[in-house]
């Protein structure tokens, strides 16, 4: 079963002549322990697609399925729970708690969902200190640099029992090495089962994906085939 | 890629014999580019002629129980080519760049189906590169190395495929200007890889 499923999903902003069509007729399907990027230029519906999935946001047309939940059948109180519970999501602006520390804006979902205090500061300082901020836990957002920050919003979309994982360019304020580093982690947590889904313009974090979707004027264009064997890159392209 | 330099330096450690020179050789480039006795024996030969590199073993040839230890003229060779410049200017004709400039006047060809079959065909080398930096020991730095280089070098032709999208979006439409016989559908169409190696292309 697909942890997430979008079918036939368009999302109109206004109304009139001031209408957007920010999606358009979107299918997508992820599967658990999956990993797929979405790419596009500015504009193309790349948020919208992942604000949907993360049932921040409710198509004009469409159906949202989470874990094989049908989110318009769900009751808002239910829809907070999944969202809390089985959704990760990394905001383009991380959207941090300034009056929490690092370790504090980790733990606090799994927290609000019934984990004790002491074993959620365990997963959440855990979970920084792979993405190499175990120095930084106990440092409030104003303290941290943008790229510090960014890895917070990922360290909190990765703790817990998640299934769905959502984080809209993970590594905008980070350096190479470090968005690599993000994307070892998504993709650590992903073979885990959970699926993943990243929006990114960088076409290098992108290729950490199992596939990548081409995303245009709300429209999924295009997408990467599945890979040949392990040989035929050198084939292709190592032989020189 | 300077196979004659990379044995040069390989030589710096210490006396070597051609097949242990191989073994280091794609050992030290993370595996990913093969090299064959042939040319390990014609580089050492020529190096030896150049007075760069010289025989340990007096007998003509020896063959693969031939031992090489580097000069001080080799050293100096190595010293000033680590610290020269590569050729960055670009080939003169760029396959991938006259593509797009053809498709641009080709009827029944959107020159931006064009662009996207490239920026996929790109995009999917590039996670097979990934996935080869992923599989690497941590420790295989060389290789690491090797594979942001190429993933670098595909990003770039990348950025430039989403440059021209969005230039070609916001100029003007303009007529198809090429030859009659060189319209209709199938002409101009992409079959093979975007390659900046092989300029085979002709204007
Ligand atoms: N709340 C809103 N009201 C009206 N229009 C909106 C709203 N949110 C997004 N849009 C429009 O929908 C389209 C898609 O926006 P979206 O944020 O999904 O783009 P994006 O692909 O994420 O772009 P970027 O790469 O710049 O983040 C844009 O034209 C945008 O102006
Ligand atoms: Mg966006």
């Amino acid at each position: 079963m697909s942890v997430l499923e979008l079918s036939g999903i368009t999302k109109r902003y206004g109304i009139g002549a001031a209408a957007v069509d920010a999606l358009r007729e979107v299918d997508l399907r992820v599967e658990p322990g999956e990993l797929v990027a979405i790419m596009g230029p500015s504009g193309s519906g790349k948020s919208t697609l992942l604000t949907i999935a993360g049932t921040l946001e409710e198509p004009t047309s469409g159906e949202v399925s989470v874990g094989g939940l049908e989110l318009s059948k769900l009751s808002r109180a239910e829809q907070a729970q999944l969202r809390r519970r089985a959704i990760g999501y990394v905001f383009q602006d991380f959207n941090l708690l300034a009056g929490l520390t690092a370790a504090e804006n980790v733990s606090l979902p799994l927290e609000l969902d019934g984990t004790s205090a002491k074993a959620a500061r365990a997963a959440g300082l855990e979970a920084l200190e792979r993405l190499g901020l175990a120095g930084r836990a106990d440092h409030f957002p104003d303290q941290l640099s943008g790229g510090e920050r960014q890895r917070v919003a990922i360290a909190r979309a990765v703790v817990g029992e998640r299934r769905l994982l959502l984080a809209d360019e993970p590594s905008g304020a980070l350096d190479s090495v470090n968005g690599e580093a993000v994307m070892r982690l998504v993709r650590a947590t992903c073979q885990g089962g959970v699926a993943g889904v990243v929006v990114t313009h960088d076409a290098q974090l992108a290729s950490w994906a199992d596939r990548v979707i081409f995303i245009r004027d709300g429209r999924i264009v295009d997408q990467t085939s599945a890979p040949d064997g392990p040989e035929s890159l050198l084939e292709v392209d190592g032989a020189r | 890629m300077s196979v004659r330099h990379a044995l040069l330096a390989l030589l710096t450690e210490g006396p070597k014999y051609g097949l242990q020179l191989r073994q280091e050789f794609e050992q030290r480039t993370g595996e990913v580019w093969p090299l064959n006795v042939g040319q390990v024996y014609t580089t050492l030969q020529r190096l030896e002629r150049d007075g760069l590199v010289a025989s340990d073993d007096d007998a003509a040839d020896a063959g693969p129980q031939k031992s090489f230890h580097i000069t001080d003229g080799g050293q100096a060779e190595l010293t000033t080519w680590l610290k020269t410049p590569p050729d960055l200017s670009s080939p003169p004709r760029d396959e991938l760049v006259i593509k797009v400039l053809v498709a641009i006047g080709v009827r029944d060809i959107d020159v931006h189906e064009v662009i996207q079959a490239h920026r996929r065909h790109i995009v999917e080398l590039m996670q097979e590169w990934t996935r080869v930096k992923r599989d690497a020991a941590p420790e295989d730095v060389p290789l690491a190395l090797v594979v942001d280089a190429e993933l670098f070098r595909l990003d770039s032709v990348i950025r430039w495929l989403d440059t021209a999208e969005s230039r070609l979006r916001r100029a003007p439409k303009p007529e198809p200007s090429l030859p009659a016989e060189s319209r209709g559908p199938g002409h101009g169409v992409p079959k093979s890889t975007p390659s900046t190696r092989k300029a085979g292309a002709r204007r």
